[in-house]
């Protein structure tokens, strides 16, 4: 009886580990969605931008040539396109840039965009001070603007080996109707037509 | 003493008629109720890809909306519905046959009824935790079948983005309608049953081997067994986590796979082919078990290098957990991550290769008997080194550019699941249904069985490498001319499958029927595992007094 028993709990024991065990890895497959972002935004890899809050003190010597590219989802009634094409920028060298964009739409609508660059691994040495894309944007019923995306390139790039024949990045935006407007808009609709934009 | 094992005996509750299924806590009732579930999905999903080859013997549609007619009650003129049809036949096949027979067949069925005999247990650790598995399992299956039936697409019935789900086609852009939330339903379900049953598993191997039985004398298919109870164990959360994630998608407005909230669909198929690549080694290493108890036995010799066939399956099962995005090189890998994963998945091919020497060195200078179950075996190890050579070929990334998504990689998996794992199912079938019911079958009808078999599905997927190779897609219905020839032959291939699978209900229908005794060993001295020395059928409860296990005869 005894040693029965002694079976008995060795039993529940490996089992609650293995339960254990598999509550962890689906524990680990949610948290994989922040722990790939803090590693993107860490490394920069897969070619994710990286967030300054000082530009640096002094320029390097390399030029580089930055494309600007803009795509805008299907969903979006906006046209969003850079005012330059393509511009060409020392390391180091503080550079703003603007996206024209306009609402073609008789509604307020928001976007957000998701946005990364090309090769992959100039995404560490991507530096962006100021970017419309840290933040969803809101647009007026047929209103315009232009959007400032202030960014250097950090100078380390120059000692790293896989940058060396690196002449060109591309820096591409693709702006999606934000989840929450959608949602709203049955709302509105059902609130009728009292509110009318201010603007 | 007799007289204290009679009573310990009589204490057992032994249900009858449709309680002792229902309510079944014992390890061979339930496998048993296993094998029948398997059979129901099995013939489920092959009567799908008999449509599907049906449709794709000849170019144009001509098969499907007639079925579409039938099933869903659409205009037998309706294209649209008829591709929609198809499109669900595809992912139900996949789902049902990885799902719902190779799965309930190898794992519920087979391991059930014999990994606690063959480590001379009583029973599993947990019975009443095994009823639950399979009854999950079977609920499961009807989800599935039902989802087939519930709105999918906007204005088409069930779920038809291929079993791999992949969002946004699964999400509420591809699918808004309720079948894939059957699906997603019905796959959790499956694997609750399925992570129940390997903790079963696990904790009956670790704590309730006979006396001498120690892991290094265990037989290999306890050891298949196991590690494949560890892979579900660790993956499938993950698949649960990946399809709950899917499921608030769709259903809560959160947007894990949606890039207009931040989401990225990529990380579903890094997600699901976490899962979904050791998943291929659950369906394959119990069958890697059988094959090897049946050559050895046949050759009447101890498995040829047994603790490096059992080292093997650990390292298959190790290395099957790290090389899931070879599954995803078109997706834009780093160029270091695709060679990272060339790399690991071809080291597979070397584990994998010392199993297919170990089997050809245990036949070697060995007494053979080419019994029914032999013949199988020889032929899953044809057919699997045949998939696997292809999957070497495939873990290339360049290779795969070319072929991702085109019938070589159609041919590939069909060699290793649908003639390797299931020749395992048939080989173990054959061989132990002796064991399990008491009656030998006809063995020239089993041999007419392979043969019938092994010649229909070669002649399904053989040509299919040509078809892949020369651009085919996979996943639809259609196709220009060009395709015309091979097309044909593997439908041909496959209405001689389908001959051979009415002559399997025939041989097994044949062997109840004439009730010939097979007696407690009908395949002699090389049959040295732990249930040749019980009776066929093995009473309801056996091992009430363990056997003892000396020297290194038994495995």
């Amino acid at each position: 009886m005894g040693a029965d028993r002694k079976e008995k709990s060795h039993a529940g024991r490996g089992a609650w580990l293995l339960i254990g065990g598999s509550v962890a890895m689906l524990i680990l497959s949610f948290a994989s969605v922040p722990l790939y972002r803090a590693f993107c935004s860490a490394t920069g890899f897969g070619g994710t931008t990286q967030v300054a809050k000082v530009a640096p003190a002094k320029p390097g010597e390399r030029r580089i040539g930055v494309r600007f590219d803009a795509n805008v989802a299907r969903d979006l009634p906006w046209r969003f396109e850079p005012e330059t094409p393509r511009i060409v920028v020392r390391t180091g060298e503080t550079a703003t840039i603007y996206y024209k964009v306009v609402n073609l739409s008789d509604q307020e609508t928001s976007g957000v965009a998701a946005y990364n660059v090309s090769p992959d691994q100039a995404g560490a040495y991507f530096d962006k001070l100021a970017c419309f894309c840290f933040s969803e944007q809101k647009l007026a019923p047929h209103e315009s603007a232009e959007w400032p995306v202030v960014f250097f390139l950090d100078p380390a790039l120059e000692s790293d080996e896989t940058m060396s024949r690196v002449e060109e990045i591309t820096l591409s935006y693709s702006f999606f109707s934000s989840k929450k407007a959608k949602e709203a808009k049955p709302k509105e609709a059902a609130s009728g037509e009292g509110a009318k934009p201010k603007t | 003493m007799d007289a204290i094992s009679t009573e310990a005996g009589a204490h057992h509750d032994h249900p009858t008629g449709l309680r002792r299924y229902l309510f079944s806590t014992n390890h061979k009732d339930i496998g048993t109720l296993y094998l029948i579930l398997a059979v129901v999905g099995g013939l489920i999903g092959f009567l799908m890809s008999m449509a599907i080859r049906a449709e794709l013997a000849h170019p144009g549609i001509s098969v499907f909306p007639g079925i579409s007619a039938l099933l869903h009650g659409t205009d037998p003129t309706n294209i649209d519905a008829a591709k929609n049809l198809y499109n669900v036949f595809i992912t139900a096949h996949g789902v049902l046959m990885i799902f719902f027979f190779v799965m309930p067949a190898l794992m519920g069925g087979f391991a059930n009824w014999f990994v606690p005999i063959m480590i001379g247990a009583p029973d599993m650790a947990f019975p009443r935790l095994n009823n639950i598995s399979f009854w999950l399992l079977a609920v499961a299956l009807v989800l599935v079948v039902l989802s087939t039936f519930a709105e999918g697409a906007p204005g088409s019935l069930g779920f038809g983005g291929g079993w791999v789900f992949y969002p946004p086609l699964s999400s509420n852009t591809g699918h808004p309608g309720p079948a894939m939330d059957y699906v997603i339903l019905s796959l959790h379900l499956a694997g609750a049953s399925s992570i129940l049953g390997s903790i079963n598993f696990i904790t009956t191997i670790f704590n309730m081997r006979a006396p001498g039985m120690t892991l290094h004398k265990m037989p290999l298919f306890a050891w298949g067994m196991l590690v494949t109870a560890f892979l579900l164990v660790l993956t499938l959360p993950v698949l649960a986590g990946a399809i709950t994630m899917l499921l608030t998608d769709r259903n809560f407005g959160t947007t894990f796979y949606d890039p207009a909230g931040g989401g990225d669909p990529i990380l579903f198929q890094h997600l699901f082919w976490f899962f979904g690549h050791p998943e291929v080694y659950v369906l394959i290493l119990p069958a890697f078990g059988i094959i090897s108890h049946i050559v050895s036995t046949f050759s009447r010799k101890p498995v040829f290098g047994y603790l490096g066939m059992a080292y093997a399956m650990v390292s298959i099962g190790f290395l099957g957990c790290i090389v899931w995005a070879h599954h995803m090189y078109t997706v834009g890998l780093s160029l270091n991550a695709q060679r990272y994963f060339v790399f690991a998945t071809m080291v597979i091919a070397v584990p994998t290769g010392i199993k297919i020497f170990s089997w050809i060195a245990t036949m070697w200078g060995g007494s053979i008997s080419f019994r029914a179950p032999m013949w199988w075996a020889i032929g899953f190890i044809f057919v699997f080194t045949l998939g696997g050579v292809t999957g070497v070929v495939l873990a290339n990334a360049s290779a795969d550019r070319q072929l991702h998504e085109t019938y070589y990689v159609v041919a590939h998996f069909h060699y290793t699941m649908s003639l390797g794992a299931v020749f395992g199912v048939f080989a173990g079938f054959y061989y132990w249904f002796p064991k399990m019911t008491g009656y030998m079958y006809n063995e020239t009808l089993s041999k007419a069985h392979f043969l019938l078999l092994f010649v229909g599905i070669n002649l399904v997927f053989f040509p299919q490498h040509f078809l892949g190779l020369a651009g085919m897609p996979r996943r639809y219905i259609d196709y220009p001319d060009a395709f015309a020839l091979w097309n044909y032959w593997s439908s041909v291939g496959a209405a001689i499958a389908a001959v051979s699978v009415l002559l399997f209900f025939y041989t097994v229908a044949e062997a109840f029927m004439r009730k010939r005794e097979a007696g407690a060993n009908p395949w002699g001295v090389g049959a040295t595992t732990l249930e040749w020395t019980l009776p066929s059928p093995p009473p309801f409860h056996q091992f009430e007094t363990l056997p003892r296990i000396t020297g290194s005869g038994h495995h």
